[in-house]
Order: structure tokens, then C-alpha cells, then sequence
């Protein structure tokens, strides 16, 4: 005899409907990082959400908030348009690497250095997902790809970019951490990132930021435990977990 | 009655003082001559107003700060000159997908490329004809005189909520740069409730809003674009010009803008000499006059039309009038300063046939 245990429940933002992710993509997860700490604050009626472009624009379809999708990149400047229409309301993006850190690099630099009291969502995967798997900003040195079929070359291809430590160093920044979600433990680190991003705007501290390391089974020719393990042997060690900047942190020392 | 306190200010502060009494909210500029007034003036004004001022870090950010703040359904607007408007085409082309009423100033300047920082009216295709990707029109409003600057940018608010539509209005360096009497005026009886049934603000007791242009439903984009297209259709109300002398008029000359107030002089001159000729200057370009233009048409009138280009709009005058004429072309080259000596022998040499 068996019996349904039901260990935990929707966030209220979350959208009770199965996801077009891949199997083992950690969208997913992420996705429920972000609704959770949306509706821990109580932030559901006072949220507008920032989409993107890439395998993340159905956010929408996700998250019940008020919501608006934008250009390739251009999420931070639209999220800036609509904080200064709307000073009150908690407004985040939610962007992918090909997205954030290539097409988008100049709009994420800008909103992070003039402060934008706004919250951005970055997931890493280091590859552009929806595409197809192209090589993206952040596709690690010897990494195969479509557009790399030999492996990233540093030679040729230039190093990938870290984007929570060059946020970190702009002024207007209140928070930048780096988490991953390939395990329990790291979940629970990002929970309580994810939250103090969100929690740091609603102090309008200024711009926070969190990267979250990501897997893309499909891209990588992975099943999703490979990927999940891939994420611990090959993207930690170039993409280093912790906290970048803390402006409460600071004052406390 | 006292007569209206008149100001004497170039077209960009006009532009920036019309948006300012539209009740603009928000603006994101970026420097780019010759419309560098604007920022520079909403920089202080829009503040002290009140509203946002964001100076972004590029043309692609303005517009689509403008887009997001737009979302919001408040009244918020971005201006630039020719090649910062090409940069600008991506956010345009999604605002008039996800139906947002930014507005969008064009002090136009001569190109292609770099071009050159004086005034041309080279941009006309780019402004009517969509200028990004994708089936869609913006209303595009053509002021010819600093006054007209000031109303028209009063217009484009009201046109782009009432259409929930991008609105452009298109100027050129002379307008920008010339400086005239304004009669400055308030806009009243504002819809209160304005853009909250639609914008962005938060889903507090409603289910939440979303403001997209991505349809991939089966059917879905087509239905989108049906849509647009009605809504486009409807836009045709909304076409204005001005006519001067044209009833008894042999040879009707049709320039717009700037072109149009000079060809205005022309004209008048000629007038003088017992020249029939009249003058119709398109004030929307899109929805652009083409039944008063077969109108004319019809009667037996010849056309000229005038340009600071190398002929755009005369593709659309001669559309208009296909069943029934033809129009000559004169082209003002880009780069030369206009006067209204300039038009004449083209006029008179059209007159004669």
C-alpha cells in the first residue's frame, strides 16, 4: 500500500502547468527560486517581470505576474524604463548568457552602474540553448559547440567572461553573487540569494544580481545527471560560487 | 481676451515644452546632433516637472527605455536624428508589435550613413514604410513650422494612446534649429484613466497582464497582424494637411515639412506674377493625404513634387494620383541649404508641362 505524501506546494506565483524545458535543464528550477521568493516577500501584486529572449521568454507562461517580453539583451533597458515609470513596483529580468553577457552586455553594464534598483536573474548555461547550442560568452575553453565544433579556442575565441565578478565591480551595485542549483545544498544557497536580491530591492539598495550556473542537457549531448555533474568537474572551478559584493555586508565589517 | 503669452524658442525646446505639456512623464535621450536641445532641456525641465530623465547609454537603450516606461501606460518619449533612428528601428518594430504608445522624435539630418548634420528629409521611407522588421506602421507627424513642432508633439501623445501605437514625429535640422515665436498652450480634459486598463502596474486584485509580440500559436501571428492592419485602416481618420491656393491652382506643388513652408514661399511668389500654382504639404505622412492628393487629381492638375532628397514621398504622391497622373519630381540634394529661389524655375518649368 502506498500513500502520496505531498512535500511541498506551488508558490502562489508559480503557474500549476508542465514547462517546455528539457529534460534535466535547471530553468525549471530556477524558475521556482524566483516564484518562491517573489511570494516569501510578498511581492506577487507589486512584481512586473522583465523577459528575455532565448529557451527562458515563456516565463511568462510560468510565472503569474504582470510581465513584459524584450528585444535580445535588451531586458535591463526595458526594465529600466518601467522601474522609473513605476518607482513602487519590484522589477526584475531574467536572462541567459547568450542574451546577458553578448547581444546584451552594454544594457546589463549600464543598468548595473547607474544603480537601477531593479533585480536581474542570470542563468548561465554556457551555451545559446534555444538556437540550438551555439557557442555563448561564457562556453568554457575546449567546450564543443555548433559554431566551435573543435572546442572553444582561447586562441581564437578569447576567454570566457565571469559576469557576477565584473558586475561586482560597478558602483551602483548592491549585490552579485554566483550560485548553482545541480545539488540540495547549492539549492538552498541560491533560495537564500535569490531572496536577498529581491529583498535588497525592496530596501532600494540598487542594482542586485544573481548568476546562476545552469545546466543544457540537450546542448551538451548530456543526460541530465552527466550535466548535473558536469556543473560541479567543469563550471565551479572557472565560474567560482560565493558572494561578489554585499553592501550590507560591508557596513557590518 | 489677453493675447496668449508668446515664447520665442527654437523647434527642439518647442518639442521638448509640447511634451512637456502633453504630460510626459518620462524621457531617454541620447546626444546626437542636431537634436541635442532636447535632452540638454528635458535634462533640468523633466525633473523640475516631476518626471524621469534617463541619458542612456546608447540609441538601442532609449528606445527601449521608452518601451518599457510606455508598457507602463504612461506618457514617455525618446528623440534622436537620423542614424541614432536606425539604431532605434529594433524597439520601434516590438512596440508597434506588443501595440505600445512611445512616442519617437526625429530631427532628421542628411545620410546615408554619417551624412552630414544639416537638414534633409531623408529618412521619409524609414519613417513611413515601417523602418524596422516586420508589417507595421507608425502615425508620422511632419511639422513645418516651430509652432506646428510645439502642437504636433501634443498630437503624437493623444494619437499614440488613442491607437495604443508608436507615434514619430518627423522634423528636420531646420526646424530643430530655427527659432520662431511659439504660443505655448495645456492640453485639457486629460482621460485621467489613462493607460490603466492595459499597462504594466502590478496584477493587484486581476489577473496579470502581459505585453508581448511573440505569437506562435498556430494561426496566431496572423491573427496579430490582422489586427495591426485594422488598426492602421482606422489611422486614415486621421489625415491632415495643409492646402494653399490649390482651387484654381494649374500645377500642384506637394513638398512636406520644412520643403513645405519654403515651397509656401515660392509659391506666394509666384502667385504674384499670376502663376496658377498651389501648394499641398502633407502634415501626416502616414496616414498620408492620398485622397485629397487624387482629388486634385482628377480635376486636370498637374503635380510637382519637392524634396530634401532623392525622391521618396513621390513615390506616394504619384500611388495617390496612378489612375488619373503623374508627378514631376524636384530634388532639394541633401546637404545644400533650401531657399525659396530655388524652387522657382523647377515650378515654372512643371507649369509649362
Amino acid at each position: 500500500m502506498t500513500q502520496e505524501i505531498r512535500v511541498t506546494n506551488y508558490p502562489e506565483v508559480l503557474t500549476d502547468r508542465p514547462t517546455h524545458y528539457c529534460p534535466g535543464c535547471h530553468h525549471g528550477t530556477a524558475h521556482r527560486l524566483v516564484a518562491e521568493a517573489i511570494t516569501d516577500l510578498g511581492l506577487v501584486d507589486k512584481s512586473i517581470l522583465i523577459g528575455s529572449i532565448g529557451c527562458s521568454v515563456f516565463i511568462y507562461n510560468y510565472l503569474s505576474l504582470d510581465a513584459i517580453e524584450s528585444p535580445h539583451g535588451r531586458a535591463p533597458a526595458v526594465a529600466t524604463g518601467v522601474k522609473r515609470a513605476r518607482p513602487d513596483k519590484i522589477v526584475f529580468t531574467y536572462q541567459g548568457d547568450g542574451d546577458l553577457a553578448s547581444i546584451g552586455m552594454a544594457e546589463i553594464m549600464h543598468c548595473a552602474n547607474r544603480g537601477e534598483n531593479i533585480t536581474t536573474i542570470f542563468v548561465n548555461n554556457t551555451v545559446y540553448g534555444m538556437t540550438g547550442g551555439q557557442m555563448a560568452p561564457t562556453t568554457l575553453v575546449g567546450q564543443k559547440t555548433t559554431t566551435c565544433p573543435g572546442g572553444r579556442c582561447r586562441e581564437n575565441e578569447g576567454m570566457p567572461i565571469r559576469m557576477t565578478e565584473i558586475i561586482a565591480s560597478l558602483g551602483g551595485v548592491a549585490y552579485a553573487e554566483r550560485v548553482a542549483v545541480n545539488n540540495v545544498k547549492n539549492i538552498m544557497k541560491a533560495k537564500k540569494a535569490v531572496t536577498k536580491a529581491f529583498e535588497y530591492q525592496t530596501k532600494e539598495l540598487g542594482f542586485s544580481f544573481v548568476e546562476i550556473l545552469a545546466t543544457c542537457p540537450t546542448n551538451w549531448h548530456m543526460t541530465p545527471l552527466q550535466a548535473n555533474k558536469r556543473v560541479e568537474t567543469e563550471m565551479i572551478p572557472y565560474f567560482p560560487l560565493g558572494n561578489f559584493k554585499d553592501v550590507l555586508a560591508k557596513e557590518e565589517k | 481676451m489677453s493675447t496668449p503669452k508668446r515664447i520665442f524658442v527654437k523647434g527642439n525646446e518647442a518639442i521638448s515644452r509640447g511634451a512637456l505639456a502633453a504630460g510626459m512623464r518620462c524621457f531617454f535621450g541620447y546626444p546626437i546632433t542636431p537634436q541635442n536641445d532636447i535632452p540638454e532641456f528635458l535634462s533640468q525641465a523633466l525633473p523640475e516637472a516631476g518626471g524621469e530623465f534617463v541619458q542612456a547609454e546608447s540609441e538601442v537603450a532609449a528606445a527601449n527605455m521608452l518601451m518599457g516606461a510606455a508598457a507602463c501606460g504612461i506618457r514617455a518619449m525618446t528623440s534622436s536624428s537620423s542614424p541614432g533612428m536606425s539604431l532605434k528601428q529594433e524597439a520601434i518594430s516590438y512596440m508597434a508589435g506588443s501595440e505600445i504608445p512611445g512616442v519617437i522624435v526625429n530631427v532628421s539630418r542628411g545620410g546615408p550613413g554619417l551624412g552630414d548634420i544639416g537638414p534633409s528629409q531623408g529618412d521619409y521611407f524609414q519613417s513611413v514604410k515601417g523602418g524596422g522588421h516586420g508589417d507595421y506602421k507608425l502615425l508620422v507627424l511632419a511639422p513645418g513650422t516651430v509652432q506646428e513642432a510645439y502642437d504636433l508633439t501634443i498630437k503624437a501623445f493623444d494619437l499614440a494612446f488613442k491607437y495604443r501605437n508608436p507615434v514619430l514625429v518627423l522634423a528636420d535640422a531646420i526646424i530643430g534649429q530655427m527659432k520662431e515665436p511659439v504660443v505655448p498652450w495645456v492640453p485639457e480634459n486629460r482621460d485621467p484613466a489613462e493607460g490603466q486598463d492595459w499597462g504594466l502596474q502590478g496584477a493587484v486584485n486581476r489577473p496579470p497582464r502581459l505585453i508581448k509580440s511573440l505569437f506562435l500559436d498556430d494561426g496566431a501571428l496572423a491573427g496579430q497582424n490582422l489586427k495591426l492592419q485594422a488598426k492602421y485602416q482606422a489611422m486614415q481618420a486621421e489625415v491632415d494637411q495643409e492646402l494653399f491656393l490649390t482651387e484654381d491652382a494649374e500645377l500642384i506643388v506637394v513638398a512636406f515639412g520644412s520643403i513645405g513652408r519654403i515651397a509656401k514661399s515660392t509659391v506666394r511668389k509666384l502667385r504674384a506674377q499670376g502663376k496658377k500654382v498651389g501648394l499641398v504639404r502633407p502634415i501626416t505622412l502616414f496616414p498620408f493625404p492620398s485622397d485629397v492628393l487624387l482629388g486634385l487629381a482628377k480635376q486636370g492638375k498637374r503635380f510637382l513634387t519637392i524634396e530634401h532628397n532623392m525622391g521618396q514621398m513621390v513615390e506616394d504622391v504619384r500611388l495617390a494620383i496612378r489612375t488619373v497622373a503623374d508627378s514631376a519630381f524636384h530634388a532639394q540634394l541633401p546637404g545644400n541649404l533650401p531657399t525659396p529661389d530655388d524652387f522657382e524655375e523647377p515650378i515654372l518649368k512643371a507649369l509649362e508641362g
